[in-house]
């Protein structure tokens, strides 16, 4: 697999995944106006992975299709980060994984907006735009949660104790990366840790919620190594496709 | 460049499948259009979001009408620059508050967190002492508004720069 295809991957699978799951919400929000956020915010993700894909299907140049990437790869071959599979659980643990994804997701694309590939740099330039407007919606959320009532500040503060060890993948880098980055694709991940700590110090600090002590940090995802929660979500967003190969509606 | 008008004349016949009474001119996605030898006409459109559905209804609606009028178009998606709400035309803005819907206003500084949502007009009785219901509205574009004074709930198009 070439490398830029990996790493177009790699982008692609988060929006794809996180995409996926933000859309198990449909008609089941905690309330109208929450429900049509969240999916929402699942088309735009899932707008953002269909132009990612589409220009992964250039790259790979084998014939296959977006759709081909998106519904018939085998669980290894997705290479989203481990925080974007996680079960939505309760509310609070469906919006503290929102905002820890977009509080990383604004400063990468501000950068992958300046790659030398035109592609990604036109993508991130776009996608950007509305991943400001899901980052302001989660942290306000994860404000109005933690200094909320007892219970939302307990349920905010788990899920960010639950969530948090998966955060450490985002900024996972490998040959693939240093390759990218030597060329003038990629971005350093390590030089957008500021920017996304200053993001969610700032959102930390209304919320009185606090980062867990313990550094426990759990990673795989960009190699294929997924959690147990992948296969299931696979199996009900690739079931159409595999059922009836082919179909479009 | 008589062609061209031509062409572009057609293209502000082709509604907006969600918002019917703005064309794609209107809507400021069509970037340019470059007439060949012939028949031959390169349209360039940009996505207003990126998961937009109509999107693809919309090249398709675009390529219908152009084939109808003669022509063999060949439509190219450009994602950069990426579309804003200043790309609609006045007349797009005039006719969304005539179908109801409030047209984008200037936001203030977006990152900020619980900043006042903008103060966008009442699109029926033009007050302004209107609230914002919901962030997210009925398509990605729109906001859910209502009015404090005639109690008309609207859609406001968000201001996206």
């Amino acid at each position: 697999m070439s490398t830029l295809l990996t790493y177009t991957l790699r982008i692609a699978d988060d929006s794809l995944i996180l995409s996926q799951r933000l859309s198990e919400l449909c008609g089941h929000g905690p309330a109208i106006e929450e429900d049509i956020a969240l999916t929402n915010i699942a088309l735009d993700l899932i707008g953002q992975a269909s132009s990612l894909l589409e220009y992964a299907a250039q790259v790979q140049d084998e014939g296959k299709s977006a759709d081909d990437l998106a519904f018939l790869r085998l669980e290894r071959y997705y290479l989203n980060t481990l925080l974007v599979e996680q079960p939505n659980g309760n509310f609070a643990d469906t919006i503290v994984r929102q905002w820890l994804f977009d509080s990383f997701r604004v400063p990468f694309y501000e950068a992958l907006q300046h790659s030398k590939d035109m592609q990604l740099a036109a993508i991130a330039e776009k996608a950007l735009k509305e991943t400001r407007y899901h980052w302001k919606h989660a942290s306000e959320w994860v404000i109005r949660l933690g200094d909320g009532t007892e219970e939302s500040h307990y349920k905010a503060q788990e899920a960010l104790n639950q969530l948090y060890r998966y955060t450490d993948e985002l900024f996972f880098m490998d040959e693939v990366d240093s390759e990218m980055i030597n060329t003038g694709i990629g971005i350093d991940l390590e030089s957008l840790r500021p920017a996304y700590m200053e993001r969610l110090k700032m959102v930390l600090e209304a919320s009185t919620l606090s980062l867990p002590t313990n550094n426990w940090k759990m990673a795989g995802g960009r190699l294929g190594r997924h959690s147990e929660h992948m296969g299931h979500l696979l199996s009900e967003m690739q079931y159409m496709q595999r059922a009836y190969p082919g179909m479009e509606w | 460049m008589v062609e061209e008008t031509k062409i572009w004349q057609l293209l502000d016949e082709v509604p907006d499948p969600e918002i019917p009474v703005l064309s794609v001119v209107d809507l400021g996605i069509v970037r340019s259009v470059h007439f060949n030898d012939g028949k031959k006409v390169d349209v360039v459109v940009t996505p207003t979001y990126s998961g937009c559905p109509a999107v693809k209804a919309i090249e398709k609606s675009i390529a219908e009408h152009l084939i109808k009028n003669g022509y063999e178009p060949n439509m190219i998606t450009q994602l950069s620059p990426a579309w804003n709400t200043d790309w609609i035309t006045e007349r797009g803005r005039q006719r969304l508050k005539a179908y109801g819907i409030a047209p984008p206003v200037d936001e203030v500084d977006k990152n900020a967190l619980f900043s006042e949502p903008p103060v966008v007009p009442c699109p029926r009785c033009n007050s302004n002492n209107t609230r914002m219901v919901s962030q997210f509205g009925s398509t990605a574009c729109k906001a859910h508004y209502q009015c404090n004074d005639c109690l008309e709930p609207f859609d406001y198009f968000k201001c996206l720069k």
